[in-house]
């Protein structure tokens, strides 16, 4: 027996291949966003697995750095080394902020480390690791900025020196990793008409200026504008220890929050980008019920085109079963024009996108059932309008 | 007449109940032999299409008895369980527009009957062939029903209504949108295979041009038929 289905595309290939790429270019669209959100996914990922650690130390009562601010002094390490199973403790500041280089500027999450320390980009792609104690700077490619550029963080001016690649926010934003003084001072130094306004408040404080008590004023002054601060230590522990135990020891004696790979990664992936996974799903379940509505309408309009030809086919003793295979086939045949042209495009646009888009094998295994599962659905309103077809219809009268 | 393709006997149909109630076909009685064709004429309305459905196994009659063959397919209300395989089968059909399916090339076109009674492909596609040959477009089997004209189209469905070598085809006004020549060529066309075939042919027509070619015709009025001679000579 012949594919009525397969002959029938033949014989109107063009207005077919037409409309799978118009719903091509609707499931690349769909396929794009799950890739978004999988790429949001994985920059997160990316932020935990560059950073190195294995515990996140921050603010008492905070779920910081990423999801929320922390503050915690720059000296804390000190005694978390003292801890059993901690190997190695670090410093890190977080700023999202716009980095200048000439008249534009670029929205960067500035992280200030030290080198050779938890924090430091994983690997370079060109030039070196930061050697300076200050104003040297390692970026991100998708900053744009190039080896020998000047940046401007705050106040001061930043060569870039290395470039990394995917070390990226769990926003998206890349990163400008500097030392991890200056970007405590670009993240808690205020400026200087701040400082000499907030110099002239304290002085004009009687209790903080005591005329009988000299020095007192200097040192308040010291302390308004030192940079002793960091947003979160981030922790090695040692072979053999838990990070969980360790963890526990931290929470209980520091009074500060500790969090492991897995809470940390809870945090970023079930908190910090539920929402806009939750407006991904949206746009995901939007757009599948409009693929639905399309492919509906094109088999329905498409079957209601052929309506005398289904009659005769009825007429002259074609099973109902064939007749619905053939719309069947039809739709199942657009939906699968229709995957592969998504495929392709979300593959050919997802690098010029902003963000990282990763489109997974996986997600276009599972979007591919979809699309046949959608088609085949899609197909049922036509298949329901040609067997409601007279075959009586054939014979004039 | 040497037996019968088609016979009917005493067939009525009524649509709807009550006061509403229309008898489309009253009391019908009809025979056709194998090789013979015959004519059904009538004025609009007066039952041609609810009797050419009647036979072509799309609508049930209310109350009488079909026979195709040696094969009783309704009896008063009783009828043959797969309506659907006897007009594959036993009814070829040929229309006023040829209705070739457009996205089939013309052999597939007649073929297909074949093999959607299960033939082979191969043993469908020569049968179809065959048939085209026999009818003058057989150097069209590979061309597109839209690359034809309106008396090669009209041909390749009288070939596809002989695929299954039925007993009995049905033509429903099959001149009508030709000129007079080519209405005259598919008559003779309709009239050769009967006999080649011997199949019995009842032709539903308005053309005044080819109701001379009968040897029989059957006028259906309110109906009812009635019998007459035709004006063809044997």
């Amino acid at each position: 027996m012949i594919s009525l289905a397969g002959r029938d595309i033949l014989h109107s290939w063009s207005k077919f291949v037409l409309t799978g790429i118009g719903l091509g270019l609707l499931i690349g669209v769909t396929l794009t966003m799950a890739g978004v959100y999988r790429g949001m996914v994985d920059d997160a990922k990316a932020l935990l697995n560059n950073s190195g650690a294995d515990l996140w130390v921050v603010q008492q009562d905070t779920q910081g750095p990423y999801a929320e601010s922390s503050s915690i002094h720059d000296d804390v390490y000190r005694s978390l080394l003292s801890l059993s199973g901690v190997a190695r403790a670090a410093n890190v500041t977080y700023l999202t902020m716009q980095v200048r280089l000439d008249n534009t500027d670029v929205r960067a999450m500035v992280v200030g480390f030290e080198p050779g320390q938890p924090g430091e980009p994983g690997y370079l792609i060109a030039g070196r690791h930061i050697t300076r104690n200050h104003y040297e700077a390692v970026a991100d490619v998708k900053t744009g900025f190039r080896l020998g550029d000047s940046i401007r963080i705050r106040r001061h001016d930043y060569r870039v020196v290395g470039l990394t690649k995917r070390m990226v926010s769990s926003g998206g934003d890349p990163m400008v990793f500097i030392p991890l003084k200056d970007a405590q001072e670009a993240q808690f130094l205020k400026d200087n008409d701040a400082i000499l306004n907030e110099r002239a408040r304290t002085a004009a404080n009687p209790t903080l200026n005591r005329p009988g008590v000299p020095g007192l004023l200097e040192a308040i002054q010291a302390s308004q504008n030192a940079n002793r601060n960091v947003n979160a230590l981030l922790v090695q522990v040692s072979p053999g220890s838990q990070p969980e135990t360790v963890a526990n020891e931290v929470r209980r004696w520091k009074h500060l929050q500790a969090f492991t790979r897995l809470q940390m990664e809870e945090i970023l992936v079930a908190k910090l980008i539920a929402t806009s996974a939750r407006q991904i799903a949206m746009f995901l379940v939007i757009l599948a019920v409009v693929s639905a509505a399309i492919v509906a309408f094109i088999i329905y309009t498409m079957t209601l085109g052929k309506i005398r030809e289904i009659a005769v086919l009825k007429l002259i003793g074609t099973r109902n079963r064939t007749i619905a295979g053939m719309i069947l086939q039809q739709a199942l045949g657009l939906g699968l024009i229709g995957f592969l042209v998504g495929k392709v495009s979300a593959t050919v646009w997802a690098p010029f996108f902003p963000k990282y888009v990763l489109l997974e094998p996986g997600d276009a295994a599972r979007g591919f059932v979809v699309v046949m599962l959608i088609c085949a659905l899609a197909s049922t309103l036509a298949i329901r309008a040609a067997l409601r077809v007279d075959p009586a219809t054939a014979i004039g009268g | 007449m040497d037996g019968f393709g088609i016979r009917i006997e005493g067939l009525s149909k009524r649509y709807g109940e009550g006061d509403t109630a229309v008898d489309a076909l009253k009391d019908v009685n009809m025979t056709v032999a194998p090789g013979e064709v015959v004519g059904l004429i009538g004025p609009s309305g007066s039952g041609k299409s609810t009797l050419l459905k009647c036979l072509g196994a799309v609508i049930e009659p209310t109350t009488g008895k079909m026979t195709l063959g040696d094969e009783v397919i309704y009896d008063n209300g009783w009828k043959i369980p797969d309506l659907r395989a006897l007009r594959r089968d036993r009814i070829g059909f040929v229309f006023q527009a040829p209705y070739l399916i457009p996205f089939l090339d013309v052999i597939d076109n007649v073929a297909l009957l074949p093999m959607l009674a299960g033939r082979p492909n191969g043993e469908s596609r020569k049968r179809a062939l065959e048939l085209l040959e026999a009818l003058d477009v057989g150097h069209r089997a590979k061309a597109q029903p839209s690359q034809l004209s309106g008396g090669e189209q009209q041909r390749v469905a009288i070939a596809r209504a002989l695929a299954n070598q039925p007993p009995v085809i049905l033509a429903d006004e099959p001149t009508a949108p030709l000129d007079s020549e080519r209405a005259l060529s598919v008559v003779r066309i309709l009239n050769q295979m009967a006999q080649q075939f011997n199949t019995a042919i009842i032709v539903v027509t308005h053309d005044e041009k080819i109701i001379p070619t009968f040897k029989r015709i059957y006028h259906i009025r309110d109906g009812k038929t009635f019998e007459e001679k035709g004006l063809a000579l044997n």
